[in-house]
Protein backbone atom coordinates (compact mmCIF):
# COMPACT_ATOMS: atom_id res chain seq x y z
CA UNK A 1 0.00 0.00 0.00
CA UNK A 2 1.85 3.09 -1.12
CA UNK A 3 0.63 6.63 -1.23
CA UNK A 4 1.52 6.88 -4.90
CA UNK A 5 -1.11 4.29 -5.83
CA UNK A 6 -3.75 6.04 -3.76
CA UNK A 7 -2.87 9.33 -5.44
CA UNK A 8 -3.17 7.68 -8.84
CA UNK A 9 -6.59 6.33 -7.90
CA UNK A 10 -7.72 9.78 -6.77
CA UNK A 11 -6.50 11.54 -9.91
CA UNK A 12 -8.00 8.77 -11.97
CA UNK A 13 -11.43 9.15 -10.42
CA UNK A 14 -11.43 12.94 -10.45
CA UNK A 15 -9.97 13.74 -13.84
CA UNK A 16 -9.08 10.84 -16.09
CA UNK A 17 -12.15 8.70 -15.54
CA UNK A 18 -14.48 11.43 -14.32
CA UNK A 19 -17.76 9.75 -13.46
CA UNK A 20 -19.93 12.19 -15.32
CA UNK A 21 -17.82 13.28 -18.24
CA UNK A 22 -15.98 10.06 -18.98
CA UNK A 23 -18.05 7.22 -17.62
CA UNK A 24 -21.39 8.98 -18.28
CA UNK A 25 -22.82 8.01 -14.90
CA UNK A 26 -25.13 10.28 -12.93
CA UNK A 27 -26.13 12.39 -15.92
CA UNK A 28 -29.59 13.06 -14.52
CA UNK A 29 -28.51 15.32 -11.63
CA UNK A 30 -25.65 16.62 -13.79
CA UNK A 31 -28.20 18.29 -16.07
CA UNK A 32 -30.96 18.70 -13.49
CA UNK A 33 -29.11 20.43 -10.67
CA UNK A 34 -26.58 22.42 -12.67
CA UNK A 35 -28.60 25.56 -13.21
CA UNK A 36 -27.20 27.44 -10.22
CA UNK A 37 -23.82 27.30 -8.54
CA UNK A 38 -25.29 27.25 -5.02
CA UNK A 39 -27.49 24.22 -5.47
CA UNK A 40 -24.79 22.50 -7.53
CA UNK A 41 -22.40 22.88 -4.61
CA UNK A 42 -24.98 21.46 -2.18
CA UNK A 43 -25.64 18.51 -4.44
CA UNK A 44 -21.91 17.98 -4.87
CA UNK A 45 -21.28 17.76 -1.14
CA UNK A 46 -24.19 15.39 -0.67
CA UNK A 47 -22.84 13.12 -3.41
CA UNK A 48 -19.31 13.14 -1.99
CA UNK A 49 -20.68 12.12 1.39
CA UNK A 50 -22.97 9.41 0.11
CA UNK A 51 -20.35 7.99 -2.29
CA UNK A 52 -17.77 7.69 0.46
CA UNK A 53 -20.24 6.09 2.86
CA UNK A 54 -21.60 3.77 0.18
CA UNK A 55 -18.07 2.63 -0.72
CA UNK A 56 -17.34 1.74 2.88
CA UNK A 57 -20.58 -0.14 3.53
CA UNK A 58 -20.74 -1.99 0.22
CA UNK A 59 -17.14 -3.07 0.72
CA UNK A 60 -18.16 -4.67 3.99
CA UNK A 61 -21.31 -6.25 2.59
CA UNK A 62 -19.50 -7.69 -0.41
CA UNK A 63 -16.48 -9.11 1.34
CA UNK A 64 -18.14 -10.31 4.54
CA UNK A 65 -21.58 -11.40 3.32
CA UNK A 66 -21.67 -12.06 -0.41
CA UNK A 67 -18.22 -13.59 -0.91
CA UNK A 68 -18.31 -16.11 1.99
CA UNK A 69 -21.66 -17.49 0.77
CA UNK A 70 -20.64 -17.39 -2.92
CA UNK A 71 -23.58 -15.25 -3.92
CA UNK A 72 -21.60 -12.45 -5.61
CA UNK A 73 -24.15 -12.36 -8.41
CA UNK A 74 -26.52 -10.60 -5.97
CA UNK A 75 -24.25 -7.60 -5.63
CA UNK A 76 -26.33 -5.22 -7.77
CA UNK A 77 -29.54 -5.67 -5.82
CA UNK A 78 -27.70 -5.82 -2.51
CA UNK A 79 -25.85 -2.59 -3.26
CA UNK A 80 -29.03 -0.82 -4.29
CA UNK A 81 -30.57 -1.92 -1.01
CA UNK A 82 -27.56 -0.64 0.90
CA UNK A 83 -27.43 2.69 -0.89
CA UNK A 84 -31.14 3.36 -0.49
CA UNK A 85 -31.00 2.55 3.21
CA UNK A 86 -27.88 4.61 3.65
CA UNK A 87 -29.34 7.68 1.99
CA UNK A 88 -32.48 7.39 4.10
CA UNK A 89 -30.42 7.07 7.23
CA UNK A 90 -28.14 9.95 6.33
CA UNK A 91 -31.17 12.09 5.63
CA UNK A 92 -32.60 11.33 9.07
CA UNK A 93 -29.35 12.03 10.86
CA UNK A 94 -28.75 15.29 9.03
CA UNK A 95 -32.30 16.42 9.65
CA UNK A 96 -31.88 15.80 13.35
CA UNK A 97 -28.38 17.07 13.87
CA UNK A 98 -28.08 19.89 11.37
CA UNK A 99 -31.37 21.37 10.18
CA UNK A 100 -29.51 24.09 8.28
CA UNK A 101 -27.56 21.61 6.17
CA UNK A 102 -30.70 19.49 5.77
CA UNK A 103 -32.60 22.42 4.38
CA UNK A 104 -29.84 23.37 1.96
CA UNK A 105 -29.42 19.77 0.73
CA UNK A 106 -33.15 19.20 1.01
CA UNK A 107 -34.50 17.63 -2.14
CA UNK A 108 -31.10 16.55 -3.45
CA UNK A 109 -30.50 13.90 -0.83
CA UNK A 110 -33.39 11.60 -1.89
CA UNK A 111 -32.34 12.18 -5.50
CA UNK A 112 -29.02 10.51 -4.81
CA UNK A 113 -30.76 7.27 -3.87
CA UNK A 114 -31.37 6.52 -7.50
CA UNK A 115 -28.13 8.03 -8.75
CA UNK A 116 -26.34 5.41 -10.85
CA UNK A 117 -22.98 7.07 -10.16
CA UNK A 118 -23.18 5.89 -6.54
CA UNK A 119 -23.93 2.34 -7.61
CA UNK A 120 -21.21 2.71 -10.20
CA UNK A 121 -18.62 3.53 -7.55
CA UNK A 122 -19.60 0.51 -5.48
CA UNK A 123 -19.46 -1.85 -8.43
CA UNK A 124 -16.18 -0.44 -9.75
CA UNK A 125 -14.56 -0.86 -6.33
CA UNK A 126 -15.33 -4.56 -6.52
CA UNK A 127 -14.37 -4.96 -10.17
CA UNK A 128 -10.96 -3.37 -9.61
CA UNK A 129 -10.41 -5.48 -6.46
CA UNK A 130 -9.49 -2.44 -4.40
CA UNK A 131 -8.45 -2.81 -0.80
CA UNK A 132 -10.43 -1.04 1.91
CA UNK A 133 -8.31 2.13 1.93
CA UNK A 134 -8.29 2.22 -1.86
CA UNK A 135 -12.06 1.83 -1.86
CA UNK A 136 -12.34 4.74 0.54
CA UNK A 137 -10.11 6.98 -1.58
CA UNK A 138 -11.83 5.94 -4.78
CA UNK A 139 -15.31 6.64 -3.40
CA UNK A 140 -14.30 10.02 -2.05
CA UNK A 141 -12.49 11.08 -5.24
CA UNK A 142 -15.37 9.92 -7.39
CA UNK A 143 -17.58 12.29 -5.40
CA UNK A 144 -15.06 15.08 -5.87
CA UNK A 145 -14.97 14.37 -9.61
CA UNK A 146 -18.76 14.52 -9.77
CA UNK A 147 -18.76 17.82 -7.87
CA UNK A 148 -16.09 19.32 -10.10
CA UNK A 149 -18.05 18.43 -13.22
CA UNK A 150 -21.28 19.73 -11.70
CA UNK A 151 -19.71 23.02 -10.62
CA UNK A 152 -18.05 23.61 -13.99
CA UNK A 153 -21.35 22.93 -15.71
CA UNK A 154 -23.29 25.20 -13.34
CA UNK A 155 -20.79 28.03 -13.86
CA UNK A 156 -21.10 27.74 -17.61
CA UNK A 157 -24.88 27.50 -17.52
CA UNK A 158 -25.17 30.60 -15.35
CA UNK A 159 -23.30 32.49 -18.03
CA UNK A 160 -25.31 30.87 -20.79
CA UNK A 161 -28.41 32.48 -19.30
CA UNK A 162 -27.20 35.84 -20.56
CA UNK A 163 -25.66 34.65 -23.80
CA UNK A 164 -27.21 35.29 -27.16
CA UNK A 165 -28.17 31.75 -28.16
CA UNK A 166 -30.27 30.82 -31.21
CA UNK A 167 -33.84 30.34 -30.03
CA UNK A 168 -34.09 26.67 -30.93
CA UNK A 169 -31.01 25.86 -28.83
CA UNK A 170 -31.94 27.75 -25.66
CA UNK A 171 -32.25 25.84 -22.40
CA UNK A 172 -31.61 22.12 -22.34
CA UNK A 173 -30.29 21.67 -25.92
CA UNK A 174 -27.37 24.03 -25.37
CA UNK A 175 -26.74 22.31 -22.01
CA UNK A 176 -26.38 18.99 -23.82
CA UNK A 177 -23.97 20.51 -26.32
CA UNK A 178 -21.93 22.02 -23.49
CA UNK A 179 -21.88 18.67 -21.69
CA UNK A 180 -20.59 17.02 -24.85
CA UNK A 181 -17.85 19.61 -25.30
CA UNK A 182 -16.83 19.30 -21.66
CA UNK A 183 -16.63 15.55 -22.06
CA UNK A 184 -14.35 15.95 -25.07
CA UNK A 185 -12.23 18.44 -23.13
CA UNK A 186 -11.85 15.95 -20.28
CA UNK A 187 -10.56 13.40 -22.78
CA UNK A 188 -7.40 15.49 -22.69
CA UNK A 189 -6.70 14.16 -19.20
CA UNK A 190 -6.47 10.63 -20.58
CA UNK A 191 -2.78 11.20 -21.20
CA UNK A 192 -2.08 11.98 -17.53
CA UNK A 193 -1.54 8.35 -16.60
CA UNK A 194 -1.78 4.97 -18.16
CA UNK A 195 -4.26 3.08 -16.05
CA UNK B 1 -27.21 -25.34 -6.38
CA UNK B 2 -30.01 -25.27 -3.85
CA UNK B 3 -27.45 -23.94 -1.39
CA UNK B 4 -26.94 -20.83 -3.52
CA UNK B 5 -30.68 -20.21 -3.73
CA UNK B 6 -31.07 -20.74 -0.03
CA UNK B 7 -28.18 -18.46 0.84
CA UNK B 8 -29.45 -15.80 -1.56
CA UNK B 9 -32.92 -15.83 -0.10
CA UNK B 10 -31.71 -15.88 3.47
CA UNK B 11 -29.05 -13.22 3.08
CA UNK B 12 -31.24 -10.82 1.08
CA UNK B 13 -34.14 -11.29 3.49
CA UNK B 14 -31.85 -10.81 6.43
CA UNK B 15 -30.29 -7.72 4.92
CA UNK B 16 -33.66 -6.26 4.03
CA UNK B 17 -35.03 -6.99 7.48
CA UNK B 18 -31.94 -5.62 9.20
CA UNK B 19 -31.92 -2.43 7.16
CA UNK B 20 -35.65 -2.00 7.60
CA UNK B 21 -35.38 -2.50 11.34
CA UNK B 22 -32.37 -0.21 11.50
CA UNK B 23 -34.22 2.51 9.62
CA UNK B 24 -37.29 2.12 11.80
CA UNK B 25 -35.19 2.44 14.94
CA UNK B 26 -33.27 5.35 13.46
CA UNK B 27 -36.51 7.03 12.52
CA UNK B 28 -37.61 6.83 16.12
CA UNK B 29 -34.27 7.92 17.53
CA UNK B 30 -33.80 10.77 15.11
CA UNK B 31 -37.44 11.77 14.95
CA UNK B 32 -37.78 15.49 14.48
CA UNK B 33 -40.82 17.05 16.01
CA UNK B 34 -42.64 18.68 13.19
CA UNK B 35 -45.39 21.16 13.64
CA UNK B 36 -48.20 19.73 11.58
CA UNK B 37 -49.68 23.19 11.25
CA UNK B 38 -46.83 24.06 8.89
CA UNK B 39 -48.00 21.48 6.38
CA UNK B 40 -51.63 22.46 6.80
CA UNK B 41 -50.87 26.11 6.23
CA UNK B 42 -48.64 25.33 3.28
CA UNK B 43 -51.51 23.46 1.67
CA UNK B 44 -53.73 26.50 2.12
CA UNK B 45 -51.25 28.95 0.60
CA UNK B 46 -51.32 29.54 -3.16
CA UNK B 47 -48.11 27.59 -3.75
CA UNK B 48 -46.83 30.04 -6.32
CA UNK B 49 -43.60 30.54 -4.34
CA UNK B 50 -43.58 34.13 -5.54
CA UNK B 51 -41.55 35.40 -2.60
CA UNK B 52 -43.71 38.50 -2.25
CA UNK B 53 -43.93 37.92 1.51
CA UNK B 54 -40.15 38.11 1.85
CA UNK B 55 -39.68 34.44 2.74
CA UNK B 56 -38.18 31.67 0.63
CA UNK B 57 -41.31 30.26 -0.93
CA UNK B 58 -44.61 29.25 0.60
CA UNK B 59 -43.01 26.68 2.92
CA UNK B 60 -40.74 29.32 4.39
CA UNK B 61 -43.71 31.60 4.90
CA UNK B 62 -45.73 28.81 6.53
CA UNK B 63 -42.86 28.15 8.92
CA UNK B 64 -42.58 31.84 9.78
CA UNK B 65 -46.34 31.95 10.38
CA UNK B 66 -46.23 29.11 12.88
CA UNK B 67 -43.27 30.70 14.63
CA UNK B 68 -45.28 33.89 14.85
CA UNK B 69 -42.78 35.90 12.80
CA UNK B 70 -45.20 36.69 9.99
CA UNK B 71 -48.81 37.65 9.62
CA UNK B 72 -51.19 35.71 7.33
CA UNK B 73 -52.01 39.01 5.73
CA UNK B 74 -48.46 39.40 4.43
CA UNK B 75 -49.36 36.99 1.63
CA UNK B 76 -51.07 39.09 -1.00
CA UNK B 77 -51.89 36.31 -3.50
CA UNK B 78 -53.83 34.16 -1.01
CA UNK B 79 -56.60 36.70 -0.66
CA UNK B 80 -58.62 37.69 2.33
CA UNK B 81 -60.54 34.41 2.84
CA UNK B 82 -57.44 32.26 2.94
CA UNK B 83 -55.68 34.71 5.22
CA UNK B 84 -58.66 34.65 7.58
CA UNK B 85 -58.72 30.86 7.53
CA UNK B 86 -55.02 30.76 8.43
CA UNK B 87 -55.56 33.33 11.17
CA UNK B 88 -58.32 31.04 12.50
CA UNK B 89 -55.98 28.06 12.47
CA UNK B 90 -53.30 29.94 14.36
CA UNK B 91 -55.75 31.65 16.67
CA UNK B 92 -54.77 35.11 15.51
CA UNK B 93 -56.80 38.27 15.33
CA UNK B 94 -58.47 38.73 11.96
CA UNK B 95 -57.62 41.91 10.13
CA UNK B 96 -59.48 43.76 7.46
CA UNK B 97 -57.27 44.17 4.43
CA UNK B 98 -58.06 45.67 1.11
CA UNK B 99 -56.79 43.69 -1.86
CA UNK B 100 -54.42 45.63 -4.03
CA UNK B 101 -53.28 45.47 -7.62
CA UNK B 102 -50.14 46.64 -9.35
CA UNK B 103 -50.48 49.70 -11.55
CA UNK B 104 -47.94 50.81 -14.12
CA UNK B 105 -47.78 54.60 -14.12
CA UNK B 106 -46.86 55.04 -17.78
CA UNK B 107 -48.68 54.87 -21.07
CA UNK B 108 -45.87 56.13 -23.27
CA UNK B 109 -44.22 53.20 -25.06
CA UNK B 110 -44.29 53.54 -28.83
CA UNK B 111 -45.73 57.05 -28.54
CA UNK B 112 -42.38 58.29 -27.26
CA UNK B 113 -39.51 58.63 -29.76
CA UNK B 114 -36.54 56.30 -29.23
CA UNK B 115 -33.31 57.70 -27.88
CA UNK B 116 -30.80 54.95 -28.61
CA UNK B 117 -30.41 51.82 -30.70
CA UNK B 118 -29.89 49.10 -28.15
CA UNK B 119 -28.32 45.69 -28.75
CA UNK B 120 -27.36 44.68 -25.24
CA UNK B 121 -28.82 42.40 -22.60
CA UNK B 122 -32.59 42.49 -22.86
CA UNK B 123 -33.50 43.49 -19.33
CA UNK B 124 -34.77 46.80 -18.02
CA UNK B 125 -32.04 46.82 -15.35
CA UNK B 126 -29.28 46.62 -17.96
CA UNK B 127 -30.82 49.45 -19.95
CA UNK B 128 -31.16 51.60 -16.85
CA UNK B 129 -27.50 51.14 -16.01
CA UNK B 130 -26.30 51.78 -19.52
CA UNK B 131 -28.49 54.50 -20.93
CA UNK B 132 -31.21 55.28 -18.39
CA UNK B 133 -33.93 54.62 -20.94
CA UNK B 134 -34.45 53.43 -24.50
CA UNK B 135 -36.81 56.29 -25.24
CA UNK B 136 -36.62 60.02 -24.75
CA UNK B 137 -38.66 60.06 -21.53
CA UNK B 138 -36.31 59.35 -18.60
CA UNK B 139 -39.20 58.33 -16.34
CA UNK B 140 -41.18 56.02 -18.58
CA UNK B 141 -41.56 52.27 -18.97
CA UNK B 142 -38.60 50.71 -20.80
CA UNK B 143 -40.80 47.91 -22.06
CA UNK B 144 -38.32 45.01 -21.96
CA UNK B 145 -40.48 43.21 -19.44
CA UNK B 146 -38.40 42.71 -16.31
CA UNK B 147 -41.73 42.87 -14.49
CA UNK B 148 -43.21 40.24 -16.82
CA UNK B 149 -40.32 37.93 -15.96
CA UNK B 150 -40.86 38.08 -12.22
CA UNK B 151 -44.66 37.98 -12.23
CA UNK B 152 -45.62 34.52 -10.90
CA UNK B 153 -49.21 34.96 -12.04
CA UNK B 154 -48.75 35.88 -15.67
CA UNK B 155 -50.62 39.10 -15.04
CA UNK B 156 -48.38 41.55 -16.92
CA UNK B 157 -48.07 41.93 -20.65
CA UNK B 158 -46.02 44.26 -22.79
CA UNK B 159 -48.37 46.00 -25.16
CA UNK B 160 -46.86 48.55 -27.56
CA UNK B 161 -43.68 48.61 -25.45
CA UNK B 162 -45.47 49.42 -22.19
CA UNK B 163 -46.16 47.02 -19.34
CA UNK B 164 -49.88 46.58 -18.76
CA UNK B 165 -51.29 44.80 -15.70
CA UNK B 166 -54.42 42.70 -15.92
CA UNK B 167 -56.37 43.53 -12.78
CA UNK B 168 -58.18 40.19 -12.71
CA UNK B 169 -54.97 38.16 -12.66
CA UNK B 170 -52.92 40.45 -10.43
CA UNK B 171 -52.81 39.41 -6.79
CA UNK B 172 -50.85 42.37 -5.52
CA UNK B 173 -47.82 40.37 -4.42
CA UNK B 174 -45.54 43.26 -5.31
CA UNK B 175 -42.79 41.35 -7.12
CA UNK B 176 -42.99 43.66 -10.13
CA UNK B 177 -42.84 46.73 -7.91
CA UNK B 178 -39.40 45.64 -6.77
CA UNK B 179 -38.25 44.45 -10.17
CA UNK B 180 -38.97 47.71 -12.01
CA UNK B 181 -35.78 49.76 -12.16
CA UNK B 182 -37.80 52.84 -13.09
CA UNK B 183 -39.97 52.41 -10.01
CA UNK B 184 -43.12 53.24 -11.90
CA UNK B 185 -45.15 50.30 -10.62
CA UNK B 186 -47.08 50.73 -7.41
CA UNK B 187 -49.76 48.86 -5.51
CA UNK B 188 -53.17 50.48 -5.51
CA UNK B 189 -56.36 49.32 -3.76
CA UNK B 190 -58.27 47.13 -6.17
CA UNK B 191 -61.47 49.10 -5.70
CA UNK B 192 -59.85 52.36 -6.78
CA UNK B 193 -60.30 52.43 -10.51
CA UNK B 194 -59.07 55.91 -11.35
CA UNK B 195 -55.30 55.96 -11.58
CA UNK B 196 -52.48 58.25 -12.58
CA UNK B 197 -50.72 56.80 -15.62
CA UNK B 198 -47.59 58.90 -15.83
CA UNK B 199 -44.44 59.19 -13.75
CA UNK B 200 -42.79 62.17 -15.37
CA UNK B 201 -41.60 64.96 -13.12
CA UNK B 202 -40.55 67.06 -16.09
CA UNK B 203 -42.15 70.39 -16.79
CA UNK B 204 -45.11 70.56 -19.13
CA UNK B 205 -43.22 71.74 -22.18
CA UNK B 206 -40.60 69.01 -21.97
CA UNK B 207 -43.24 66.34 -21.50
CA UNK B 208 -45.41 67.63 -24.33
CA UNK B 209 -42.44 67.52 -26.71
CA UNK B 210 -41.92 63.76 -26.35
CA UNK B 211 -45.16 62.21 -25.13
CA UNK B 212 -48.79 63.00 -25.82
CA UNK B 213 -50.12 61.05 -22.83
CA UNK B 214 -47.76 62.43 -20.19
CA UNK B 215 -48.68 64.49 -17.16
CA UNK B 216 -47.82 68.11 -17.92
CA UNK B 217 -48.40 69.18 -14.35
CA UNK B 218 -51.25 71.55 -15.17
CA UNK B 219 -53.07 70.76 -11.93
CA UNK B 220 -56.54 70.70 -13.47
CA UNK B 221 -57.23 67.36 -11.84
CA UNK B 222 -56.25 68.64 -8.40
CA UNK B 223 -58.45 71.72 -8.82
CA UNK B 224 -61.45 69.68 -9.93
CA UNK B 225 -61.24 66.79 -7.48
CA UNK B 226 -64.40 67.00 -5.34
CA UNK B 227 -62.73 65.43 -2.34
CA UNK B 228 -59.36 67.10 -2.80
CA UNK B 229 -57.44 63.87 -2.91
CA UNK B 230 -55.13 64.87 -5.76
CA UNK B 231 -52.01 66.79 -5.02
CA UNK B 232 -49.40 68.15 -7.40
CA UNK B 233 -45.98 66.91 -6.35
CA UNK B 234 -43.02 68.06 -8.40
CA UNK B 235 -45.02 68.53 -11.61
CA UNK B 236 -46.86 65.26 -11.27
CA UNK B 237 -50.39 64.56 -10.04
CA UNK B 238 -50.53 62.15 -7.12
CA UNK B 239 -53.78 60.53 -5.96
CA UNK B 240 -54.36 59.77 -2.31
CA UNK B 241 -56.18 56.48 -2.82
CA UNK B 242 -57.44 56.49 0.76
CA UNK B 243 -59.73 59.38 -0.02
CA UNK B 244 -60.42 58.85 -3.74
CA UNK B 245 -64.08 58.15 -4.46
CA UNK B 246 -63.68 56.90 -8.03
CA UNK B 247 -65.68 59.80 -9.38
CA UNK B 248 -63.53 60.02 -12.49
CA UNK B 249 -63.75 63.78 -12.84
CA UNK B 250 -59.97 64.10 -12.91
CA UNK B 251 -59.73 61.63 -15.80
CA UNK B 252 -62.36 63.60 -17.71
CA UNK B 253 -60.61 66.91 -17.06
CA UNK B 254 -57.06 65.76 -17.82
CA UNK B 255 -56.03 67.41 -21.10
CA UNK B 256 -53.43 64.75 -21.95
CA UNK B 257 -55.39 61.72 -20.74
CA UNK B 258 -52.62 60.76 -18.38
CA UNK B 259 -55.20 59.67 -15.81
CA UNK B 260 -57.01 56.45 -16.63
CA UNK B 261 -60.55 55.80 -15.55
CA UNK B 262 -61.12 52.05 -15.51
CA UNK B 263 -64.70 52.32 -14.32
CA UNK B 264 -66.79 50.70 -17.00
CA UNK B 265 -70.19 51.51 -15.62
CA UNK B 266 -71.15 54.29 -13.25
CA UNK B 267 -74.30 53.56 -11.30
CA UNK B 268 -76.79 56.17 -10.18
CA UNK B 269 -77.96 56.79 -6.68
CA UNK B 270 -81.60 56.22 -5.72
CA UNK B 271 -83.42 57.75 -2.76
CA UNK B 272 -86.34 55.67 -1.54
CA UNK B 273 -89.45 56.48 0.53
CA UNK B 274 -87.63 56.21 3.85
CA UNK B 275 -86.20 59.68 3.13
CA UNK B 276 -87.15 62.21 5.80
CA UNK B 277 -85.77 65.17 3.92
CA UNK B 278 -83.05 65.95 6.43
CA UNK B 279 -80.86 67.35 3.66
CA UNK B 280 -77.62 65.68 4.75
CA UNK B 281 -77.16 64.13 1.34
CA UNK B 282 -77.68 67.42 -0.40
CA UNK B 283 -75.01 69.01 1.74
CA UNK B 284 -72.44 66.32 1.09
CA UNK B 285 -73.01 65.96 -2.66
CA UNK B 286 -70.12 67.52 -4.57
CA UNK B 287 -72.00 67.65 -7.82
CA UNK B 288 -75.28 69.34 -6.78
CA UNK B 289 -77.01 66.21 -7.99
CA UNK B 290 -79.58 66.08 -5.19
CA UNK B 291 -82.50 68.46 -4.91
CA UNK B 292 -85.48 68.74 -2.60
CA UNK B 293 -87.06 70.92 0.08
CA UNK B 294 -86.25 70.26 3.74
CA UNK B 295 -88.70 67.79 5.21
CA UNK B 296 -89.69 66.34 1.86
CA UNK B 297 -88.37 63.34 -0.01
CA UNK B 298 -85.26 64.38 -1.95
CA UNK B 299 -84.60 63.53 -5.58
CA UNK B 300 -81.49 62.68 -7.52
CA UNK B 301 -80.77 64.56 -10.72
CA UNK B 302 -79.63 61.60 -12.75
CA UNK B 303 -77.68 63.64 -15.31
CA UNK B 304 -75.47 65.06 -12.61
CA UNK B 305 -75.05 62.01 -10.37
CA UNK B 306 -71.82 60.12 -10.94
CA UNK B 307 -72.53 57.35 -8.44
CA UNK B 308 -69.72 58.26 -6.07
CA UNK B 309 -71.84 57.15 -3.14
CA UNK B 310 -70.83 59.92 -0.72
CA UNK B 311 -74.51 60.55 0.10
CA UNK B 312 -75.13 56.91 0.98
CA UNK B 313 -72.57 57.13 3.75
CA UNK B 314 -74.18 60.10 5.48
CA UNK B 315 -77.88 59.23 5.14
CA UNK B 316 -79.14 58.62 8.70
CA UNK B 317 -82.22 56.74 7.42
CA UNK B 318 -80.31 54.46 5.07
CA UNK B 319 -82.68 55.57 2.38
CA UNK B 320 -80.07 55.82 -0.36
CA UNK B 321 -79.15 52.82 -2.48
CA UNK B 322 -76.14 52.70 -4.72
CA UNK B 323 -76.14 49.19 -6.05
CA UNK B 324 -72.73 48.14 -7.29
CA UNK B 325 -71.23 51.53 -6.69
CA UNK B 326 -67.48 51.68 -6.73
CA UNK B 327 -65.54 51.66 -3.55
CA UNK B 328 -68.76 51.12 -1.61
CA UNK B 329 -69.50 47.56 -0.71
CA UNK B 330 -72.58 48.42 1.30
CA UNK B 331 -75.88 48.48 -0.53
CA UNK B 332 -78.00 50.12 2.10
Amino acid sequence: MDVGRLFAIAIGAILINNFVLKRFLGLCPFLGVSKQLDSALGMGFAVIFVMTMASIVTFGIYHYVLVPYHIEYLRTIAFILVIATLVQFVEMVIEKTSPGLYRSLGIYLPLITTNCAVLGVAVLNIDKTYSFVETLVHGFSAGIGFTVALLLMAGIRERLELADIPESLRGVPIAFIVAGLMSIAFLGFAGLAAE
Amino acid sequence: MSGVVLYSVISLTAMGAAFGLGLALAARKFAVERDERVEKIEAMLPGANCGGCGYAGCIGFARALVEGKASPYDCAPSGIETANAIADLLGLQKVEKTPRVAVVACRGGKRVPTKITYGGVRTCQAVTLLADNLRECPYGCIGLGSCVEVCPFDAIKIIDDVAVVEDEKCTGCGMCVEACPKQIISLVPKTKKVRIACSSHDRGKAVKAICDVGCIGCGLCAKNCPVGCIEMQDNLAVIDYERCINCGICAAKCPTKSIIDKVSHRPKVLIDSKCTGCGECKKVCKFNAIEGEPGERHKVILEKCIGCGLCGDVCPEKAISIAGALGHQSEN
